[in-house]
């Protein structure tokens, strides 16, 4: 039985899905159309899986798939382990004064762009940047360290711009965790690693779960640091994506390592989310 | 380990330094190109030359300054549009959005409330090169059905704005919707059962209520728009965003002026935070 509407039910219906039709699901329904065109030796767009065979016939190509999965984890991982105790000093240690000052120094990076901070650890990190003039000022080192357009200067940069969007969620669900629990646990004679282990990131799992999945999908998606940062062997799918449709020009190719790349991506949060228990609802809050 | 329990200093003072430490990292780079801006130097780097203004005001072939720079100034600009009217338009339909999935309740719900958080778990280059597939494709039926060209359809400063506003409307619905949970449903029902509409209702009762948190999505939406960078390169024709700007003379014309341009962004971002906070924090 449908019951009677209100008019504000159509006026905000409508744009939202306006929104979600023409902006979310056409086009990724005419991505998934176009991973399978292919233009054959007589000229014809015909649908075919050669975008996806081109995939697994070159090593460089799932080469670079593997590789940026990888890393992605693994810096991810890294991003857990470098904003937990910061997150939770903002929460729990320093005395409140301080943590409202300390957390918006958080924000700015972020806020600033992608592009900025890449730049400054380009001017900090490269032969004649900062740091090298600086250490050979001090003269621990007599030739720069080379640091940049290498694996190292590009995990630097994926680290810095996506580390923030961990602390967040995770100072949010530390934020809820009662101080009397860890207090209890410390008088019974817990150690700092059991009360760590067994009750602290416990109770945060969901932040976790929430900034990890911000932050893989962050890297993984990322162009700029390992572009700009990273060296010639540095290499990025996010990056063969660009070729095909900057470079090359070839866009059904690109669709279809696109594709891959969502699938991808959308696989490991889906794993993240069933193991952790989580929904996507909460990712967002 | 927290604030009511006693540590040996080991480990406080350990803390602090690891603390310390990672604001440094945080700050380093931001820190460096704001000194940096004011080298009297060609190069982007050290040595430091002595302090100098060049970078902002020279106008010579040699140095040409930030606000010398035309284009560079042309593409500030157009970020600046760019990012006002994707936060106009995603500040609408997130608001709308935030209502909708709040107060009304209607089939397929949790269906279309899960593909409006999707551009949450989207990479940024996806959504850009479907957007642009789809709108290459759309232009080019319409233009054979219609026989109209439509120039918004292919990459343009048009399509910028709604590739943008497909994902900055997620973070608006979501910040709005956070406020509209904490609202006393009760003072809309007192509204409707004083005989005003729905419509009036909302406008004079709920939508005061969330003002501030609507402001903040204006501003959220209006920066993440100023910053972004994989979404927009697919889909820019010829008038360049900041972001992307900075990022052709990163790759071919390395010079100065690009620690000037990014000195004026930590500044002007710095400020907007301030302005920001200061805003929430009197809302409270």
């Amino acid at each position: 039985m449908m019951k009677k509407r209100n008019i504000s039910f159509y006026l905000f219906i409508v744009p939202v899905l306006l929104w979600l039709i023409f902006l979310l699901v056409l086009p990724h329904i005419d991505l998934f159309i176009s991973s399978f065109q292919f233009e054959n030796d007589a000229g014809e767009t015909v649908l075919s899986f050669n975008n996806y065979m081109s995939f697994f016939e070159d090593s460089i190509y799932w080469y670079t798939f593997l590789r940026t999965a990888f890393y992605s984890i693994s810096i991810t991982l890294l991003a857990f382990v470098v904003t937990f105790p910061i997150a939770f000093y903002l929460t729990k240690v320093v005395s409140r004064k301080y943590s409202s000052f300390m957390t918006l120094l958080l924000l700015i990076p972020i806020w600033v762009g992608e592009l900025v901070t890449i730049y400054g650890w380009m001017v900090l990190l490269g032969d004649h940047g900062v740091i090298n003039s600086f250490l050979i000022y001090l003269g621990i080192i007599d030739t720069p360290i080379v640091m940049l357009y290498t694996d190292f200067s590009m995990i630097i940069g994926l680290l810095y711009m996506s580390m923030l969007f961990m602390i967040v969620p995770v100072m949010s669900a530390l934020d809820s965790l009662d101080d009397s629990l860890i207090e209890a646990a410390s008088d019974l004679g817990a150690s700092k690693w059991t009360i760590a282990t067994r009750i602290v990131i416990p109770h945060a799992m969901p932040g976790i779960a929430s900034g990890g999945i911000i932050v893989f999908m962050l890297i993984i998606g990322d162009y700029v640091a390992p572009n700009i940062l990273g060296g010639k062997s540095s290499l990025w799918f996010t990056e063969q994506i660009y070729n095909f449709f900057l470079t090359t020009i070839d866009w059904s190719q690109g669709a279809a390592f696109g594709f891959l790349l969502l699938m991808l991506s959308s696989g490991i949060i889906w794993a993240v989310l069933k193991i952790t228990g989580q929904k996507l609802e909460r990712v967002g809050s | 380990m927290i604030r009511s329990l006693p540590n040996s200093k080991l480990y406080t003072i350990g803390y602090r330094i690891y603390i310390s430490l990672f604001y440094l990292f945080l700050i380093m780079p931001l820190l460096t190109i704001c000194i940096l801006a004011f080298n009297d130097s060609n190069f982007i780097a050290l040595p430091w030359e002595g302090f100098s203004l060049d970078w902002f005001f020279s106008d010579t072939t040699e140095r040409l300054g930030l606000f010398a720079d035309i284009d560079l100034l042309v593409s500030i600009w157009t970020s600046i549009e760019t990012g006002f009217f994707v936060a106009f338009l995603s500040t609408l339909v997130g608001t709308f959005a935030a209502l909708l999935f709040e107060e009304e309740k209607f089939r397929f719900k949790g269906f279309l409330y899960f593909l409006a958080l999707a551009p949450l778990v989207i990479p940024g280059v996806i959504l850009g090169i479907s957007i642009l597939l789809s709108s290459t494709s759309a232009g080019i039926y319409i233009e054979d059905t219609f026989g109209i060209y439509i120039e918004s359809l292919s990459p343009s400063f048009w399509l910028v704005v709604l590739g943008q506003f497909s994902f900055c409307a997620t973070y608006v619905m979501l910040l709005v919707g956070a406020r509209l949970k904490k609202f006393d449903r009760t003072l809309e029902e007192a509204a409707l059962s004083l005989r005003a509409t729905r419509l009036e209702s909302i406008w004079y009762v709920t939508i005061p209520f969330l003002r501030p948190a609507i402001i903040g999505a204006f501003i959220v939406a209006f920066l993440i728009s100023f910053s972004n960078f994989n979404t927009t390169i697919f889909l820019i024709g010829s008038d360049l965003t900041l972001p992307v700007d900075l990022y052709s003379r990163i790759r071919f014309s390395l010079t100065p002026v690009l620690n000037a341009v990014s000195f004026m962004i930590i500044i002007f971002i710095t400020i907007t935070a301030l302005i920001n906070i200061f805003a929430s924090r009197k809302n409270k």
